[in-house]
């Protein structure tokens, strides 16, 4: 626990340090009177059209979902990857070692499987309609 | 009983850290040497921007037979620090329409982000702030919090060309980030731990003991992966389709100006060091001098102090890296997502699954 303490330390001083760096910024720089054409969104400066809140693709929403998928996926074999070595070191005499690596290799089929099947129902393909 | 575990935050011989310990009571001195460790990552964290720039400046301006900067000091070493002082007096403009709160606070996301990355990193032998057992994570976690700097930065912005800036490097960070997570999951698996410092002294031995090399070729084949996935993480050339400047102006970057800018930079460059010493950490032995086998010149090369190993061959990668940009045309989005989800998640898998039947049939012995 003490180790994530100084942590949270270095969070805090981390958080100061550039909050720090920016409020001295706003004290120490120049600033001209605020005109209509100095605030306006930059759009090379022509008017700026609409909303800048547009709609865009999809697929950028499905490949975030895939990511949360195959993240906590991924998760899942980081004690799975830490302990291997020792489980290997402790095992009995009567289970092949086989056994352990066998069980890796189907958690890692289930994560192939998974994106197969994406790929399959055409997930991974960027230009639909083109 | 200390506040901070004592093996990590004092060096067996840290004279600074022994007269705080005699001058201040018990707990406030632990307290004030981890103010003081944290203090000289900041040190390192602000300066690594500074060395940086200039690098990639000077071996841009060299890649392309032109001399750089060199106006400011000694072959414009100077550049960055006015660079620096010059975007400190700058106006922050925030733009009409745009979310104030969310404006102002992702720029210190990532900056704060890529700063905590270096609490775990281990410099040298008992040169490290904290060695957490779960190292590895914490790197992955840490460094996943610097995209909704980038997602916010442009939604908040009020600018289409940042809306669409921050979307794309959101969506291509986090698709790398699974590279990297999986990359750092089959180091783990063989080194047999999660903790940094511990995957460095699995590495121990000559320079054939090194990951890269003990692996046989499939190692070599990882660090690779690791470069390109990490490039792209760093949404570097020839991946910088987010601010592929014909298209998108500058991305996310695109309505932010002074310090605010400033600290995107600040996070962009500390990121590339992070990446760069986690190759190295890694792959390459962190700290570990690369010794031959050769009695003689192996005593030469550990006199040499760990830290420096540890920068040399970080600066190594970060050379590769600016070298990257220089060689190869920017990607398409369509051909970089493809190329991430349909080519290196499979290479990935199968890495994994060889690694773990090698260390079963104890062809790769700790």
């Amino acid at each position: 626990m003490t180790n994530y303490a100084i942590i949270g330390f270095a969070l805090f001083l981390g958080a100061l340090f550039v909050g720090g760096a920016i409020i001295a910024s706003r004290l120490l720089a120049f600033s001209t009177p605020h005109s209509r054409r100095k605030v306006q969104a930059y759009e090379c400066a022509v008017d700026p059209m609409g909303d800048a809140r547009i709609q865009f693709k999809v697929d950028y929403y499905l490949f975030a979902l895939l990511f949360l998928i195959f993240d906590i996926e991924s998760l899942f074999l980081f004690p799975c990857a830490t302990i291997f070595r020792s489980v290997l070191a402790g095992l009995q005499a009567n289970i092949s070692s086989m056994v352990i690596v066998a069980e890796l290799v189907f958690f890692l089929l289930i994560l192939l499987t998974g994106l197969v099947y994406a790929w399959r129902k055409g997930v991974l393909v960027w230009e639909k309609s083109v | 009983m200390s506040v901070f575990p004592d093996k990590v935050l004092y060096p067996p011989n840290n004279p600074i850290g022994d007269l705080v310990r005699t001058l201040v009571p018990a707990p406030f001195s632990d307290v004030l040497n981890g103010g003081l460790a944290i203090f000289s990552l900041l040190a390192l964290a602000s300066l690594t921007p500074v060395v940086l720039i200039w690098l990639e400046r000077k071996v841009a301006a060299h890649f392309q037979a032109r001399l750089g900067p060199m106006r400011v000091g000694w072959h414009g070493t100077l550049q960055p620090v006015a660079d620096g002082i010059k975007l400190m007096f700058k106006e922050i403009l925030k733009p009409e329409g745009a979310d104030t709160f969310l404006f102002f606070l992702a720029p210190i996301l990532p900056a704060t982000a890529s700063f905590l990355v270096l609490t775990v990193l281990p410099f040298d032998h008992h040169l490290q702030v904290t060695d957490l057992n779960a190292g590895v994570l914490f790197v992955i976690a840490a460094s996943g919090l610097s995209i909704f700097g980038v997602l916010l930065a442009g939604w908040s912005s009020n600018n289409k060309y940042s809306l669409l800036g921050g979307i794309r490097a959101g969506a291509q960070m986090i698709s790398f980030e699974i590279s990297l997570a999986l990359l750092m999951l089959l180091i783990v698996l063989l080194s047999g731990t999660a903790s940094l410092r511990g995957i460095v002294l699995a590495q121990q031995g000559t320079i054939l003991d090194w990951w890269i090399f003990k692996f046989p070729l499939f190692g070599l084949v990882a660090f690779i992966l690791f470069l390109i996935s990490s490039t792209a993480e760093l949404n570097r050339g020839p991946f910088d389709i987010v601010e592929a400047e014909s298209e998108l102006t500058g991305g996310f970057t695109t309505e932010y100006s002074g310090i605010s800018f400033a600290m995107f930079f600040f996070a962009e460059f500390v990121n590339m060091f992070v990446a760069a010493a986690l190759a190295t950490t890694l792959f390459l032995g962190g700290f570990l001098a690369p010794q031959m086998g050769w009695g003689m010149l192996d005593r030469l090369l550990d006199a040499v102090p760990g830290f420096v190993w540890f920068f040399a061959k970080t600066y190594g990668v970060i050379f590769i890296y600016m070298w990257f940009r220089w060689t190869f045309p920017r990607l398409r989005v369509d051909q970089l997502m493809v190329f991430e989800w349909k080519v290196l998640l499979p290479m990935h898998l199968f890495l994994l699954a060889v690694a773990g039947f090698f260390i079963t049939m104890e062809w790769i012995p700790l």
